[in-house]
C-alpha cells in the first residue's frame, strides 16, 4: 500500500504547552486510523497542522509524496483532504438539503474536483440526492439546519465533506455527544461511504468501544508525543496507552 | 413553485414606464428617486446576504454621481452612455481597491471603515472650489446615443424611460446571480465563513467580487440620480446619505431583488408626504416607521409580501 500522508518532526508549542512535540506517521492510503488521547493530548492540533489551519513552528507533512506544510485549509481542500468537525461547522440558516447543495457547488466549482468524478455524477442534483441517500437524510430535506437534532447535525457535518470524493478524511470526534445507539448508527453509515469510495480516514475519538469497531490501526497521543501507534488491540492493550489514556491500569 | 421574479420586475417596469405618461411631475420625481436608491440598495442587499452592512455606501453614490457630471466641465463630453459608463467604470475601480481592505473585515468594523472612506471623499469633495465645493454643481446631458436631448419631444420623459431602463437590467442581472451558485454562497458566508473556507471557496475573493458589484449599483443609482435630478453636491457622500440606504434595507429586507425598491419608494413617499405635513417632526415619523417595521417585520417589508404570495399560490 502505498503511503497517503506523512508528517516528519512537526513540533508546535502555545506557550509553554506543547501541543506538538516530534509528531511522526505515516497514514497509508485507503486506510482506517484511529486517533485517541486524554484532553490536551494535541489530537485536533493534529488535525488542525494537517489542514493547514496552525502551521507548526518546526516539521514537515506531505501528502501524496508532496509538501503541504504552510498551505491554506482551502488549498488542502483541493488537494482532497477534507474533514469534518467536533462541533458541527454547518449553516444553520439553510435546509439540509442546501447545505449539501452548497457543499457540492463549491466541490463541482473547482477543476481539480471534476477529474475525479464520472460524467454521471457531474450534476449538482444527482450529488446531493446520492449523500442524502446514502446518509438517510430524506426526511430532514426542507428542514433548516439550525434546527435538527445534534445527531443528525453531526452527520450533515460529515455527509459535506463527502459529498466529492476525499483522498483522506478526517474526523474529529464524529460520536461525542451521542446517544449509544445514535453512534453506531452514524459510524456504519459514514465507514461504508467511506469503504465504498476508497478513502483513507484519520479520526478522533473518546469513545474506545468506536475505535475498536472501526479500526485496524490507532495511534496514541499524550503531551503532545506519540505515545504508541501499532494495530488497535495493541495500542489499547499498552500500559502506558492503558495509563494516559484510557485512566484503567 | 415557478420564481415568477423576472415576470413582475418586467412587468412593474413596462407599468411603470406607461405611467410615467400620465404622472404629475412630483410623481415622477418620486418615481425616479425610488428607481435609483432602489438600485442602491440592490447591492445593499447583497452585501446583507453575505453578513455586511455597509453604513458608507454613499462614496460610490456620489462617486459615481461626479464620475457622470464631471464629464461635460471637465471633458466636454455629456452622452449619457458614457456618464453611466465612467460612473461604472469608476466605482469599480475604486471598490476593486478598497476590496483589499475592506474584505478583511466584518461586522462594525466594516461598516466604520466604509463609513470612513465615504467621509474622506466627502471632506475631498467639500474643499475642493472646481467641483463647487459643498454647493455642488448642476449636471446636463447633452446626447443620448449621439442624439441631442432638444431633439427629443418631452426629455425629461425620456431620462425616466432610461432610469428605468437601468433599474430594470440592475435587477434581473441581480436576480441571476443570487439565483446562481457562487450567489448563494453569500449566505453560506453569513452562516458560516470557516465551513466555506473548509470545503474550498475563497471568501475573501467573495466578498470582494460583491463588494465591488454592490459599490457598481450604488455608481449607476449615483449617475442615474445626477442625470435626472440634474445637481449634484458632496452630500451625497455624507454618512447620513449612507444612513438612508442602511434605513432602507432594513426596511425592505434581503428577501427578494424587488423589496429594495419598494422599501426606497415606502421610504420616499413617507419622507415626501411626512416633510409636507409635519416639517418640523418628520424625522420622528421616519423613526416610528422603522420601530413598527422592526418589532412587526423583522425580515423587513418583504417578509410580509411573501406571506401574503405564499396564502394565495396555497
Amino acid at each position: 500500500m502505498s503511503l497517503i500522508l506523512t508528517t516528519k518532526n512537526i513540533f508546535k508549542n502555545f506557550e509553554a504547552i506543547k501541543a506538538a512535540d516530534n509528531i511522526n506517521v505515516d497514514i497509508e492510503s485507503n486506510s482506517t486510523v484511529g486517533l485517541i488521547g486524554s484532553n490536551g493530548a494535541g489530537k485536533t492540533t493534529f488535525l488542525n497542522i494537517i489542514t493547514g489551519y496552525i502551521t507548526p513552528d518546526s516539521g514537515e507533512v506531505y501528502f501524496e509524496g508532496r509538501r503541504i506544510t504552510g498551505t491554506t485549509p482551502r488549498q488542502i481542500t483541493h488537494l482532497g483532504i477534507y474533514r469534518s468537525f467536533q462541533i458541527p461547522q454547518i449553516f444553520d440558516s439553510m435546509t439540509a438539503e442546501q447545505n449539501l447543495t452548497i457543499s457540492a457547488s463549491i466541490a463541482i466549482g473547482h477543476q481539480a474536483n471534476k477529474q475525479h468524478l464520472r460524467a454521471s455524477e457531474r450534476s449538482l442534483i444527482t450529488l446531493v440526492k446520492n449523500s442524502m441517500d446514502q446518509f438517510q437524510l430524506g426526511e430532514y430535506r426542507t428542514q433548516l439546519a439550525g434546527n435538527l437534532p445534534e445527531g443528525v447535525r453531526k452527520l450533515l457535518d460529515i455527509a459535506m465533506s463527502l459529498v466529492m470524493k476525499p483522498k483522506l478524511l478526517l474526523l474529529d470526534e464524529p460520536t461525542s455527544g451521542l446517544s449509544a445507539d445514535e453512534k453506531f448508527n452514524i459510524m456504519d453509515m459514514v465507514m461504508t461511504a467511506v469503504r465504498s469510495k476508497k478513502i483513507a480516514v484519520l479520526f478522533v475519538e473518546h469513545d474506545m468501544e468506536i475505535i475498536k469497531k472501526y479500526t485496524d490501526r490507532t495511534l496514541a497521543f499524550y503531551n503532545g508525543q506519540i505515545l504508541a501507534d501499532g494495530t488497535t488491540n495493541e495500542v489499547l492493550a499498552k500500559k502506558e496507552v492503558r495509563e494516559h489514556v484510557l485512566g484503567n491500569v | 413553485m415557478k420564481d415568477q421574479t423576472y415576470t413582475y420586475i418586467t412587468g412593474a417596469a413596462i407599468f411603470l414606464l406607461f405611467l410615467g405618461q400620465v404622472m404629475p411631475k412630483w410623481a415622477v420625481f418620486l418615481a425616479t428617486v425610488s428607481l435609483c436608491y432602489g438600485t442602491i440598495v440592490l447591492g445593499m442587499i447583497l452585501l446583507v446576504r453575505n453578513g455586511l452592512v455597509s453604513f458608507g455606501h454613499g462614496l460610490y453614490y456620489c462617486l459615481g454621481a461626479y464620475a457622470a457630471g464631471t464629464l461635460r466641465p471637465f471633458w466636454g463630453n455629456s452622452e449619457l452612455l458614457v456618464m453611466l459608463a465612467a460612473a461604472i467604470f469608476l466605482t469599480a475601480a475604486v471598490a476593486f481597491i478598497l476590496g483589499f481592505l475592506l474584505r478583511k473585515y466584518r461586522d462594525i468594523f466594516f461598516a466604520m471603515l466604509s463609513l470612513a472612506f465615504s467621509m474622506i471623499l466627502y471632506g475631498l469633495l467639500s474643499k475642493n472650489a472646481a467641483l463647487g465645493s459643498t454647493d455642488g454643481f448642476n449636471v446636463y446631458v447633452d446626447t443620448i446615443l449621439g442624439v441631442p436631448l432638444t431633439d427629443f419631444e418631452d426629455p425629461r420623459y425620456v431620462i425616466f424611460g432610461i432610469t428605468i431602463l437601468g433599474a430594470w437590467i440592475s435587477c434581473m442581472l441581480m436576480h441571476r446571480y443570487l439565483k446562481s451558485d457562487k450567489g448563494k454562497l453569500a449566505e453560506a458566508i453569513r452562516d458560516n465563513e470557516l465551513r466555506v473556507e473548509y470545503l474550498g471557496a475563497n471568501v475573501s475573493t467573495i466578498i470582494h467580487f460583491n463588494y465591488v458589484i454592490s459599490a457598481v449599483l450604488a455608481g449607476i443609482g449615483g449617475a442615474l440620480m445626477a442625470i435626472s435630478i440634474g445637481h449634484i453636491d458632496p452630500e451625497m457622500s455624507y454618512w447620513t446619505t449612507s444612513g438612508e440606504f442602511v434605513f432602507i434595507t432594513i426596511l425592505a429586507g434581503s428577501g427578494s431583488v424587488i423589496a429594495p425598491f419598494l422599501g426606497a419608494f415606502i421610504f420616499e413617499t413617507i419622507r415626501s408626504f411626512a416633510y409636507e405635513y409635519s416639517p418640523n417632526t418628520w424625522q420622528m415619523l421616519l423613526g416610528i416607521t422603522m420601530l413598527v417595521v422592526i418589532v412587526f417585520l423583522p425580515n423587513g417589508l418583504w417578509s410580509l409580501f411573501a406571506k401574503i404570495h405564499k396564502k394565495i399560490n396555497q
